[in-house]
């Protein structure tokens, strides 16, 4: 297995222990198998669907940003192998503590297109109530802990978690999510020594995609990679590619095995390729050639001709997902644009589990400002809780502490 | 009253106008008399005027921060551009052109580390070089805030004046641009203002932000430098090419007014001239001073303005709670409490994190202020 993984592999230590480095070549042909049970046909084809319906999604959503839908978008091209492929080998149940490039993840689990699209639009079904940027998604449901913008912060997070996982006895896992980029910050670097030292059932799921922004590898390391740093740390790490999903969910399968097994982290870097731009406030040709950004294989191209191989998967069934996904997609956005924002109250609920005497002051004092100058709520905004179905009582209650005039 | 609405722009004329020549030492560059001190009015006049020195530019405040960063690494060759993602040109194009200018050695990508930013810029500094770094969003600065809180505040003082990171300034863009939300928007000054050893300044105008960051560059101690990113294209004004700086711990007195005194900083110096406008209109008459440097901020000229109006409003987008404008209502009221004819009021953020869909009530917009002027002016 290890000389096999070997073979097909990018760079290999030795202390690295190098597994399932990559099974589909750049077309997508079959590199060999694995000597666990190969992915079955089912998981295959919720991931294929997962990674194509991601696709089509962050090319709208894209598209419908630059056309002033919305204020902000960031795609996950050329990564979707490894955040769905990754996803696919977690239990449903293992927390994910995400960076912000990772909608496969949520994707795979089945959040809806529906609340990718309130999200976006920040409307009042948006279980963020408004308050992030679009793309800032989260769901409790889902085991999904809210992405927040500051880097590296969640990898700390992914520590604790799972130590009160393991103090749990509990079958999960967490999941960590980060960038090349954020394993510079102070935080990774602590992150990887308290989840070793605390042993601590944490999966560290590195997208290695060539940038931070602008910012290419060979100026943010001069080690090999970041697998490196989880051998200083006594942890082991498979190195894996990236845009090969059915490489990365054996990998994390493997990992997360080992995970639970031994009550150890363990870290899977997935070497990638981030084909779009940053996020819709960048504009990569300053940095990049167009040649360097299209010469990267599309990973959904590649498994999806891996699972057509296998007779799992035709041009028919291809069209009508793409065709149907569009459809539903361009449905959610334009509900979502319709619906009315998160309503005034929102300004001051959350802050705290109660909202405190300043707050409610200055809620009272927002009441009649906009009272008198109505102009100045923003379109969309209902002063007060529209009455709705589902609507949270408390949220009620908190808004009429405020309103005491 | 010698001053115009448009004497701001003037400061630059009068500053000989240091196109000097490329070896031209740091000590050359020409500290813009900006404020000759009006003893009754504490108004600053502009300086003369000199015609053929008047080489200016349209410069937005993007334009005018590369100015100053050009001028700085121009005339001290020990002084280095780094940050994250700095090298392209800065995700608001604040260094565009300065490695291919200054060379790699000089302007370069580091890590993304904003404490290892800080910490670096530190070392450097402490070896005489000017560090001058910059840190993506205000938003990202708290890992460095160890480095800055612990480190570069107290390296003067802990080693008796031996050593000293004076050549290390910290730029960040703070505030609100209308689509942030919580981690693009924020306004942290008050948590450096709250630390002995650092110096905090604020520009509002490219002008401000070029003579101001210039003069940041070159001051002894530590400067923290947030600059209003709203500015960064909304904002353009005639800025001198050359060097010049304008002094710190000097306000500035945009408008003068019998009625009320408004302080501000940075982006909210405009909310403010367009609250006077308003107030104007209701026959209030406003005095606005813009603070620039709110460590060490200058009691002089925001004392003698409320000992004259009686009246002090003080604006800033950070929470009201525990923010500088707090500091400034104390200290005016203790220094001016006779001269007083209404409690000091504050118009500020609200105490929640910053929002995304409800930024503009969060904010304290001109409305919000002119609404805070009639109150106090009827008290
Ligand atoms: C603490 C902090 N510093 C800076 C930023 C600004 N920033 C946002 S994304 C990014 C690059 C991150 O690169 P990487 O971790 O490789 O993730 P990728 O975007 O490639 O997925 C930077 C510098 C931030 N969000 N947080
Ligand atoms: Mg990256």
């Amino acid at each position: 297995m290890l000389a096999h993984a070997c073979k097909h592999g990018y760079t290999t230590l030795q202390y690295v222990l190098v597994y399932g480095c990559r099974m589909l070549d750049a077309d997508g042909n079959d590199q060999g198998g694995t000597e666990q049970p190969d992915m079955s046909r089912d998981i295959a084809l919720r991931v294929y669907e997962a990674m194509a319906k991601t696709q089509i999604m962050d090319d709208i959503c894209y598209q419908s940003q630059r056309q002033g839908r919305f204020s902000f978008y960031l795609t996950s091209a050329g990564e979707e192998a490894a955040t769905v492929g990754s996803a696919a080998a977690l239990a449903s149940t293992d927390e994910v503590f995400a960076q912000y490039r990772e909608q496969g993840v949520l994707m795979y689990r089945g959040f809806s297109f529906q609340k990718f699209a309130d999200q976006l639009y920040g409307n009042m079904f948006e279980s963020g109530k408004g308050r992030q940027m679009p793309i800032h998604y989260g769901s409790s449901d889902l085991h999904f802990q809210t992405i927040s913008s500051p880097l590296a912060t969640q990898m700390l997070h992914a520590c604790g978690a799972a130590y009160a996982l393991k103090m749990e006895q509990s079958t999960s896992i967490s999941a960590c999510y980060f960038g090349e980029g954020a394993a510079s910050e102070g935080d990774a670097a602590a992150a990887l020594n308290f989840a070793a030292v605390l042993g601590v059932p944490c999966l560290f799921i590195c997208r290695n995609n060539g940038y931070a922004i602008s910012t290419p590898i060979h100026e943010q390391y001069k080690g090999d990679g970041v697998c490196a740093r989880a051998f200083a740390n006594g942890m082991i790490a498979i190195r894996v590619d990236g845009g090969d999903a059915r490489a990365v969910y054996h990998a994390c399968s493997y990992a997360r095995e080992k995970a639970i097994e031994g009550c150890q982290p363990i870290l899977v870097e997935c070497l990638s390729y981030r084909s779009g731009h940053h996020s819709t406030s960048d504009d990569s040709s300053r940095y990049r050639s167009n040649f360097e950004a299209l010469s990267y294989p599309c990973p959904v191209r590649r498994f999806g001709h891996w699972i057509q191989s296998k007779g799992w998967w035709s041009d028919e069934e291809e069209e009508a997902l793409r065709k149907h996904t569009r459809k539903q997609i361009s449905q959610a956005l334009s509900e979502a644009a319709s619906q009315p924002k998160p309503d005034l109250s929102n300004l001051f609920t959350d802050v705290y589990a109660q909202v405190t005497p300043n707050l409610q002051e200055q809620m009272a004092e927002t009441l009649q400002f906009v009272a008198k100058h109505p102009g100045m709520v923003p379109p969309g905004v209902p002063i007060n809780p529209p009455f709705l179905r589902g609507m949270d009582d408390s949220q009620l209650v908190n808004w009429s502490n405020g309103d005491q005039d | 009253m010698i001053l115009q609405p448009s004497s701001r722009l003037s400061i630059g004329f009068g500053i000989g106008l240091a196109l000097r020549r490329q070896h031209s030492r740091p000590a050359e560059h020409v500290a813009l008399q900006a404020s000759r001190h009006d003893e009754a009015t504490n108004i600053s006049a502009p300086a003369k005027h000199s015609p053929q020195n008047s080489r200016v530019a349209h410069m937005n405040m993007a334009n005018a921060v590369h100015s100053a960063l050009e001028a700085a690494m121009e005339l001290e060759p020990k002084s280095c551009v780094f940050g994250e993602d700095v090298a392209f040109g800065g995700v608001f194009r604040c260094t565009v052109g300065l490695q291919s200018r200054f060379g790699k050695n000089r302007c370069f990508n580091t890590p993304l580390s904003e404490q290892g930013i800080v910490g670096f810029g530190i070392g450097l500094a402490a070896m005489g070089w000017k560090a001058i770094c910059e840190i993506q969003f205000a938003d990202y600065i708290y890992p460095a805030f160890d480095q800055m809180v612990n480190e570069a505040a107290k390296y003067r003082y802990r080693s008796g004046g031996m050593y000293n990171v004076g050549g290390l300034t910290l730029r960040a863009p703070y505030g609100a641009v209308g689509h942030g939300g919580a981690y693009h928007s924020q306004s942290p000054e008050s948590f450096f203002c709250h630390v002995p050893g650092l110096k905090v300044v604020i520009p509002s105008s490219p002008m401000e932000a070029k003579g101001l960051l210039l003069a940041s560059i070159f001051e002894p101690d530590p400067v923290v430098f947030f600059e209003p990113k709203m500015m960064y294209r909304t904002s353009a004004e005639d800025v001198p090419t050359g060097s010049f700086t304008i002094p710190l711990g000097k306000a500035r007195v945009i408008s003068t007014g019998q009625d009320i005194t408004l302080v501000g900083w940075g982006q909210q110096v405009v909310v403010l001239m367009e609250a006077a406008k308003l107030a104007k209109q209701e026959g209030v008459s406003c005095e606005i001073i813009d603070l620039r440097t709110l460590q060490p901020w200058d009691r002089e000229t925001v004392i003698a303005s409320v000992e004259k109006t009686g009246r002090l409003l003080v604006s800033h987008e950070a929470p009201l709670t525990g923010g500088f404008g707090a500091e400034l209502v104390a200290e005016v009221t203790k220094k001016a409490f006779t001269s007083l004819l209404s409690p000091p009021v504050r118009v500020c953020g609200m105490d929640t994190p910053f929002p995304l869909v409800l930024e503009s009530i969060y904010l304290p917009s001109a409305l919000r202020v002119l609404e805070a002027i009639k109150s106090s002016v009827l008290y």
